[in-house]
């Protein structure tokens, strides 16, 4: 599914230094893994990787099933595909209403016009947001955003969900919310990675860690807590 | 009713609406000017071309209505005078002849220069005497008739139409058409460029949405084709703004050519009667009028494409 070996990761090519040293770990289908580690430690850009954004700058790194470092661009679009992702800023298009931002992923893979209607609809219930549906993103509360993010992040159903500090901009409630709703899709089969600081929810949602330090992978904790 | 109406219709937005926002993002209005512009200059450059080498034409027309009349041995006697005056005299007396003219020695020498080098006048060759001769039209004289006519006069004497005009003008003209050629590439690539500027302001203005895209699965066609479907209508109504102000400009001009290139002095003279207004443009500049926004269109979807796919490199 996601399989890391001695992958590293430099911004700069030319003299900077490497923000990801010789990570070498495997995620397999279905599973779930915190991704924790001080600010700067490199989660952000080990999702970068993994959300295909970068191309590590050596090792090998496989995901689904594919060498991200030798595939070509358009099989990495195709891989995107089938990876959802939640940024901490949401990253939505403010010019398209709560409703086209759900629905742009399909669009983006070719689903036609007719089918995408009642998905979107239903997914933007899901999240209560259905009564918003037209309004555009400047117009909706931080969590009001955050629930149209991640109706755009699972609306095709992907293989792989990644989060980077999902909970930043949420209150106690509503990021337990989201960890049920990470954790049933999970059940449901896909392989959810989170990144976060925040302690409390990985202690309320036991599972295998990745913690990195300055780069490097210093604990992976595998063994599932009862 | 209406209530329900909206609950399936409402802010859906139609198929191949502007999920980058491009609408705001390109600067329609400059960019439509600008291709207007190079698409009027175009339209004044093929019609330049066209008009040159419709004039070349005529012109050419008019030299080959000119004859030279070679008399070898112009002093040797035949009859009561020499085959010179015999032959001049024949040729006054032919109807449909503008002027003739015998030309004199140094011209003669002039004209042989090139083949007897400088000393041609110091030559003691037996010139022959050379008369040049305009017709009223061309092909206004039957040629066959007068070389008998002028054999009988003075065996041995030549005529020949002139031709070297001829051969001039069309140099001018494969001039003036290369000259065209010229200035319609470097218009097309300055309408390429202005294109390329213009979807790089858009790349950058739209930059994160393009990111965002790109990282939900967007191939670089589906990128490259929001960009170049917008720049492609831009470009086509820029076209057809230029075709619109230049058409005005090309009747007038073609109005005022008209009386040349229709030929006689008559013609030129005669006040017709008012053309029907299709008739102020020759076909094929309604062809290029109507050819120009699709050109346009074409350049324009061809460097959006270009622009974009090249920018889209930077991502993975
Ligand atoms: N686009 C970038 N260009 C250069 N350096 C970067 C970039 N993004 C992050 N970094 C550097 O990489 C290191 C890891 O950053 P990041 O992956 O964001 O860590 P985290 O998400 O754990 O806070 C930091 O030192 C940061 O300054
Ligand atoms: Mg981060």
């Amino acid at each position: 599914m996601i399989r890391c070996e001695r992958v590293s990761l430099r911004y700069s090519l030319k003299d900077g230094p490497d923000v990801l040293r010789e990570l070498s770990f495997e995620v397999p289908e279905g599973g779930f893994r915190w991704l924790l580690g001080p600010s700067g430690a490199g989660k952000t850009s080990l999702l970068r990787l993994l959300y295909l954004a970068a191309r590590p700058t050596s090792g090998r790194l496989s995901v689904l099933g594919t060498d991200i470092g030798s595939a070509s661009r358009s099989k990495l679009a195709l891989l995107r595909r089938r990876i959802g992702v939640v940024f901490q800023d949401f990253r939505l298009l403010p010019h398209l209403s709560a409703f086209d931002n759900v629905a742009l992923p399909l669009r983006i893979s070719g689903r036609p016009e007719g089918q995408i209607r009642a998905d979107v609809n239903e997914m933007l219930r899901w999240v209560g947001l259905y009564a918003l549906r037209h309004v555009t993103p400047p117009a909706l509360s931080g969590g009001e955003q955050q629930r149209v993010a991640i109706a755009r992040a699972v609306i095709s159903r992907p293989d792989i969900l990644l989060a980077d500090e999902p909970t930043g901009n949420l209150d106690e409630v509503q990021a337990q919310r989201l960890l049920q709703l990470f954790h049933e899709l999970n059940r449901l089969g896909t392989t959810v990675i989170v990144a976060t600081h925040n302690i409390g929810l990985v202690q309320d949602y036991p599972a295998p860690t990745l913690r990195l330090q300055a780069g490097r992978l210093v604990e992976e904790r595998v063994t599932e807590d009862a | 009713m209406l209530k329900r109406r909206e609950e399936e219709q409402p802010w859906l937005r139609p198929a191949g609406a502007d999920d980058l926002g491009l609408r705001r993002a390109l600067a329609a209005p400059l960019l439509g000017a600008l291709v207007g512009a190079m698409a009027f200059l175009a339209a004044l450059s093929v019609a330049g071309f066209l008009a040159s080498a419709e004039v070349a034409a005529h012109w050419q027309q008019g030299a080959g209505a000119s004859l030279t009349v070679q008399v070898p041995h112009p002093g040797a006697m035949a009859g009561l005078h020499t085959r010179r005056e015999a032959v001049l005299a024949a040729l006054q007396a032919t109807p449909g002849l503008a002027s003739v003219r015998a030309l004199s020695e140094a011209e003669l020498a002039d004209l042989l220069r090139p083949w007897l080098g400088p000393d041609a006048e110091r030559l003691s060759l037996p010139l022959p005497a050379v008369v040049a001769v305009r017709l009223a039209a061309p092909g206004g004289v039957d040629l066959a008739a007068l070389n008998a006519k002028l054999q009988s006069v003075a065996p041995g004497t030549l005529v020949e139409r002139e031709d070297i005009w001829a051969m001039r003008l069309a140099k001018l003209a494969r001039s003036l058409e290369l000259t065209a050629g010229a200035v319609l590439v470097v218009v097309a690539l300055v309408a390429a460029a202005v294109v390329a500027v213009a979807t790089r302001a858009g790349l950058s203005a739209r930059r994160e949405a393009i990111e965002t895209v790109h990282g939900l699965g967007a191939t670089d066609g589906y990128i490259a084709a929001r960009f170049s479907a917008r720049i492609t209508r831009l470009a086509a109504a820029g076209g057809l703004l230029g075709a619109l102000l230049a058409m005005p400009v090309l009747m007038g001009l073609s109005w005022l050519a008209m009386p040349f290139l229709r030929g006689s002095m008559e013609a030129a003279s005669a006040t017709p009667e008012e053309p029907h207004w299709t008739a102020l443009l020759p076909p094929e500049l309604w062809l290029l009028l109507v050819v120009l926004p699709v050109v346009t269109a074409g350049i324009g979807w061809l460097t959006a494409q270009a622009t974009v796919r090249q920018w889209l490199r930077r991502l993975p």
